[in-house]
């Protein structure tokens, strides 16, 4: 069943800085009582840029302890300090979602033995030093070497979300295409094959309509063996986009309540 | 290097419901029918004996052998059902239908009510098939059957308001009823759900046909039902229902005494509902309502079987 990551704890949308700068749990509680609501299976916590490295240990455990008293999801713990990551996965109930390693060695070398060692899913990024390849086939070359990584520490591929990178299409119209043949061929890596997910809203950066460009994206990248993906799950029509995919798809059993149905688990 | 076995892993199991006060359990289990060494198969499969609360008239002679004397007086006639080793008693009240007695719902619910005390099992309540009719009669009968944990049925798109409402009201079980339709019967599920009834106290009837007469259809909506209560449709992962009886009697293999060539009757009756029975278990169906006790007898050997672990 598709995935929702619900994309809106984080420090850098104004409520969510407040919160942490506060101390008010409020306002964690009730975008992870909304996005849940709307049909988010993981809800992505990050701290924002506005703190220190020390401070956002302790902020990421905050959030993430802070998150699961309003609701009985799943977290993904999203930040580059590793210290952070750390805490957030100790802080957390449940199987959590590194967010996330790229495929340079240093940084899988991490992060891959962090998720074996807390028994973690990890979204994995398909760039390196080099940064995003162009290609559909450069990107699945790194797929690969993630793919290999994973299973070098013990982790299944069904644990690992591979993001073949989405880039706006208003600067970088050629990588539109590219991402999508990505997912299928990744898709097609290995038995069972590895999840893969994709940060939506990325696609329509700095577009006007960006609702529109994003479910357009997501209707395509489903078609295409998308598992998963960071979203605003405040957008109804996004993720009523992703219900009626999923049943075109023949992915869950139709009834006349689909939408309904794919809130609700 | 030491070879690595594939096994699916499902992220999800079928709900486990419990009857009746000696509480008696059916589903949960989180993988495919029998495949053990993929997850757990908590609960085995859970038989019933039919019986009418008045003497079916067009019964087949087989069946009156099995039940003779007792045919005339449900409560006997369900001591024997028990006595014959069935899980739970199938309490079917077509007194009430039109075309048989037309009895009011106050009488077959005193009926029910006889029965239940009477034995030790679990009591499954069938209407009359008439939805009408079933929408009046069965509330009554959940209320009368208060305390008994009973499994009630069978509902459909167009009765199952009141009947629902009852039976959550009284703390019953309930059978959902649709026409081999996945959509149909997922949709009614949810509808029950939404009037406050746990999905836990559901369990489905996709409606089966016999062997020979279309059992490929209900096997198919059955393993399609399984696979998506495996991986997280939980409002298709409830206990299956599967109507055994009343549809391998109805087939001319197992009811025409007189037929030379397919070998005596005796044989081919009990094969024929034995055999739908056992498919329908390996399909993934959870509660088989049966009409005679040798086919019981011969299922359960099956089942026991099918039940021996094989993980590794």
């Amino acid at each position: 069943m598709f995935e929702i990551i619900g994309e809106r704890i984080n420090g850098m949308f104004l409520d969510i800085r407040e919160a942490i700068t506060n101390k008010d749990p409020k306002p964690v509680h009730a975008w992870a009582v909304k996005q849940a609501e709307a049909g988010a299976y993981w809800l992505d916590i990050n701290t924002g840029p506005v703190a220190s490295k020390e401070e956002q240990v302790e902020i990421m455990a905050w959030l993430v302890k802070t998150a699961q008293e309003a609701v009985d999801r799943p977290c993904a713990i999203d930040t580059t300090n590793w210290a952070a990551m750390e805490a957030g996965l100790q802080a957390h109930k449940g199987k959590a979602l590194i967010n996330s390693a790229t495929a340079e060695q240093a940084k899988m070398d991490v992060l891959f033995p962090m998720a074996a060692k807390y028994g973690a899913s990890i979204v994995a990024l398909a760039m390196n030093e080099k940064g995003v390849p162009k290609s559909a086939e450069d990107r699945c070359a790194l797929a690969m070497e993630l793919l290999v990584n994973a299973d070098m520490n013990g982790i299944s591929p069904e644990d690992l979300y591979i993001d073949p990178l989405v880039l706006p299409v208003n600067v970088a119209q050629e990588h539109g295409p590219e991402s999508l043949e990505a997912l299928r061929q990744i898709k097609m890596l290995s038995n069972p094959a590895p999840k893969t997910t994709i940060g939506l809203s990325n696609i329509s950066q700095k577009a006007p309509n960006r609702p529109l460009i994003n479910r357009t994206y997501l209707a395509m990248a489903m078609v295409n063996g998308l598992d998963s993906a960071i979203m605003d799950a405040d957008d109804d029509d996004l993720v009523e986009t992703a219900a009626t995919a999923s049943i075109i798809l023949n992915q869950s059993i139709y009834c006349d309540s689909y939408v309904k149905v794919f809130r609700q688990r | 290097m030491a070879v690595t076995i594939i096994k699916e892993r499902w992220t999800s199991k079928v709900a486990e419901e419990a009857f009746g006060l000696a509480g008696i359990k059916a589903g949960g289990e989180s993988t495919l029918p029998f495949l053990q060494f993929e997850g757990e198969v908590p609960n085995r499969a859970v038989t019933a004996l039919e019986v009418f609360d008045m003497e079916p008239e067009d019964y087949p002679a087989m069946l009156k052998e099995a039940f003779a004397g007792v045919m005339n007086d449900p409560v006997a006639w369900a001591k024997k059902a028990v006595e014959y080793g069935a899980d739970m008693v199938a309490l079917r009240l077509m007194s009430a239908h039109p075309d048989w007695k037309g009895a009011s719902a106050d009488e077959v619910a005193a009926t029910a009510k006889a029965v239940a005390d009477a034995i030790s099992v679990p009591l499954i309540v069938i209407g009359t098939g008439i939805e009408e009719k079933d929408g009046e009669i069965l509330p009554v009968v959940a209320e009368k059957l208060e305390g008994k944990k009973a499994l009630i049925g069978c509902v459909t798109a167009n009765n199952y308001k009141s009947i629902t409402a009852a039976a959550n009201g009284y703390g019953h079980n309930l059978i959902a009823s649709s026409p081999l339709d996945i959509n149909l019967c997922k949709q009614l599920n949810i509808l029950i759900n939404e009037m406050g009834l746990p999905l836990d106290r559901i369990a489905f009837d996709p409606l089966v046909g016999a062997l020979g007469y279309g059992i490929e259809y209900a096997y198919s909506i059955m393993e399609r039902a399984r696979i998506g209560a495996l991986t997280g449709d939980k409002t298709l992962a409830t206990p299956i229902v599967c109507f055994v009886g009343q549809e391998a009697w109805k087939a001319k293999e197992a009811k025409d005494p007189d037929v030379a060539e397919w070998g005596p009757q005796g044989d081919r009756a009990i094969l024929w509902e034995t055999t739908t029975a056992t498919t329908f278990a390996i399909a993934g169906g959870n509660i088989f309502i049966m009409r005679h006790p040798e086919s019981v007898k011969r299922f359960n050997a099956f089942i026991a079987e099918a039940m021996k672990s094989n993980a590794y």
